[in-house]
């Protein structure tokens, strides 16, 4: 009698947890499935971006649309000339720009950067780090377009005078309001690299009588060589689309120039400029949505080596992914 | 936290006393006006002084290049367009094919471009074939044609915008701009390269020209130099004028038709000058 009851109480219970079991793994599947759905649709938007956008370049690819072809953006002259009565699409003196203001906004941000990631991962108080991590990633919030017109306005004036340059808008004045943009991005990714270090490698070198700089300069920063490697990628694609910083800040002549003190015409700056009035479906409009894909996947084959470089340093460190 | 919490409270409250607005009753009209980046302000100042008088019309006033409001109107996107160049034969075959409508161009206002160069600069005039071989890259110091030597820094407009169409079509012959020709965003950026920059030269509606100097054009070197002033746009002499123009698919009708009458009355006229452009009639 008695037991017979504890037993039934047992399967009551058991009953109960059964079914509230029951319904968490169904809410968790839900759940899943709900996500599942959602990364999906990210994923899908991104392609078809990229396919409606590859789409309007195609025509380039088997033929000539108003003398515009996949050959016309290689074929000397070296001109930018797209509204000409003798159309000229040679992106090089576009693609050479955008590499020298990318090239000089990485020579400026990376260091900086990178001293700075080092500093509040390896030295400041927690009181400091508090107050200029969240800072600096701060500068990530101000539209590039404000930094463009600083550029445009204050930089401009203050390189000039400075350094007697002809050019007001150059590479250099470009160059150094892109580095501001890039700066957060390098720096976030990479003191995430650094304090992921584990502890371990700190106390092995200290113990071993290196300094604090030692540890971090020889120890720490090797460790997390992967993960500051993925930070420079990742900023270096973000400096390539970049537009509005270049647009208000360059200059926009499209001249075969090495110099960082030239005037400069970037890709994504050419697109944003010209693409208000050129006739639907022409050589132009062609040619700029070729431009467009282009930078599509420079950018993306860059994140996704960054992306890589991060796995890879994970693995380095815990042994898992 | 308990401090920030009526504000919490009173946040929705705002909202619905924003919507709780009496609704605008039903003889509303919206008119949207899209199209020229030189014509803008004047477009949004043509809105804004109409709007007050009008209390039922609601004005949407907007830039992004004649190019792009010639392709709104052909769209239907856009009920007036501003436009500082005559519509192109395609364009208007394009809204006829697909709006089975004829564009009617209205003039609303004349605008002169100026010549604009630093302030510092001895320059106080040059020909037609001077400005044009300048911005061709034929001539590439101050001291060719009278002025301190130094290096002839060029400014102009994006490939997009209908003063660069303008200027390349009447003033370089339909030729190219040399590859180091600075294309800025926009003509207020470039007043205010040549307002810094003591070698620059630049070109752009005359409504813009604040701390610059405009420089006086001679049609060519036996002529004297003309001014960009009121009445040498009126009576034709001054070289580099042009009208502004307003765009309808089909006649305007309705609100857009009073609207227009209005802009083309005195009190729209009057605008015209306020903004530094020309009433087609002068003063």
């Amino acid at each position: 009698m008695r037991s017979s009851q504890v037993v039934s109480q047992l399967l009551r219970v058991s009953d109960m947890t059964n079914r509230h079991l029951r319904r968490r793994q169904f809410l968790d599947r839900a759940a899943e499935a709900l996500i599942l759905v959602f990364a999906s649709i990210a994923i899908a938007i991104i392609f078809l971006i990229f396919v409606y956008v590859g789409r309007e370049a195609l025509p380039l690819l088997w033929g000539n649309v108003d003398g515009a072809s996949i050959g016309s953006t290689i074929r000397p002259p070296a001109e930018w000339q797209p509204v000409s009565s003798s159309p000229r699409y040679n992106v090089i003196p576009l693609l050479l720009g955008t590499l020298k203001i990318t090239f000089i906004a990485m020579l400026f941000g990376t260091p900086l950067a990178l001293g700075a990631a080092l500093y509040t991962s390896e030295f400041a108080p927690v009181r400091i780090r508090e107050w200029v991590k969240p800072a600096i990633e701060l500068l990530a919030g101000i539209p590039s377009v404000v930094m463009g017109f600083f550029a445009l306005i204050v930089l401009a004036s203050w390189l000039q005078t400075q350094f007697g340059l002809e050019f007001r808008f150059n590479a250099l004045n470009a160059g150094l309001a892109l580095a501001l943009a890039i700066i957060p991005i390098i720096y976030t990714v990479s003191e995430d690299a650094l304090t992921a270090v584990p502890n371990h490698y700190r106390e092995a070198s200290l113990a071993l009588g290196a300094s604090k700089i030692q540890t971090a300069v020889r120890v720490v920063f090797p460790a997390a060589m992967p993960g500051i490697g993925a930070a420079m990628i990742l900023g270096f694609g973000r400096a390539i689309g970049e537009t509005m910083i270049v647009l208000m800040a360059s200059g926009n002549a499209a001249i075969m120039s090495l110099s960082p003190v030239a005037s400069t015409r970037t890709l994504s700056a050419t697109v944003a400029a010209e693409l208000g009035e050129v006739v639907f479906g022409g050589g132009h409009y062609r040619v700029l949505f070729f431009l467009g894909t282009l930078l599509f996947v420079v950018t993306s084959v860059l994140n996704w080596i960054g992306d890589r470089y991060n796995r890879r340093m994970r693995k380095k460190l815990f042994g898992t992914e | 936290m308990t401090k920030k919490f009526p504000f919490l409270i009173l946040l929705p409250a705002v909202l619905l006393l924003g919507t709780g607005c009496p609704a605008p009753q039903s003889e509303h009209q919206t008119i949207t006006i899209k199209g020229s980046d030189t014509m803008v302000q004047l477009g949004q100042q043509w809105a804004e002084h109409y709007m007050k008088e009008h209390p039922d019309v609601t004005i949407q006033v907007t830039a992004g290049g004649s190019g792009n409001g010639i392709a709104a109107l052909i769209d239907g996107t856009t009920q007036i367009c501003q436009a500082s160049r005559s519509m192109k034969d395609a364009e208007k075959e394009s809204l006829k094919t697909k709006r089975n409508l004829e564009a009617v161009e209205t003039p609303v206002a004349l605008d002169a471009l100026a010549v604009y160069v630093n302030k510092e600069n001895p320059i106080k005039t040059l020909t037609m074939e001077q400005i044009g071989k300048i911005y061709l890259g034929e001539i590439t110091d101050w001291k060719d044609v009278g002025g301190t030597p130094g290096n002839i820094v060029l400014y102009g407009r994006e490939n997009s915008s209908g003063t660069y169409d303008y200027f390349k079509e009447h003033v370089l012959g339909g030729k190219d701009f040399p590859a180091k020709y600075q294309a800025l965003p926009g003509t207020g950026a470039v007043v205010n390269a040549v307002a810094q920059d003591k070698r620059g030269i630049g070109y752009g509606g005359i409504g813009y020209a604040t701390d610059i100097k405009t420089i006086g054009i001679a049609k060519d070197a036996q002529e004297t130099a003309i001014e960009p002033s009121m009445a040498n746009v009126l009576n034709g002499s001054y070289p580099i004028s042009r009208q502004l123009y307003w765009y309808t698919a089909g006649p305007p009708e309705g609100a857009v038709k009073a609207l227009l009458d209005w802009v083309l009355g005195p009190e729209g006229q009057k605008v015209v000058s306020e903004k530094g452009f020309y009433p087609l009639k002068g003063d």
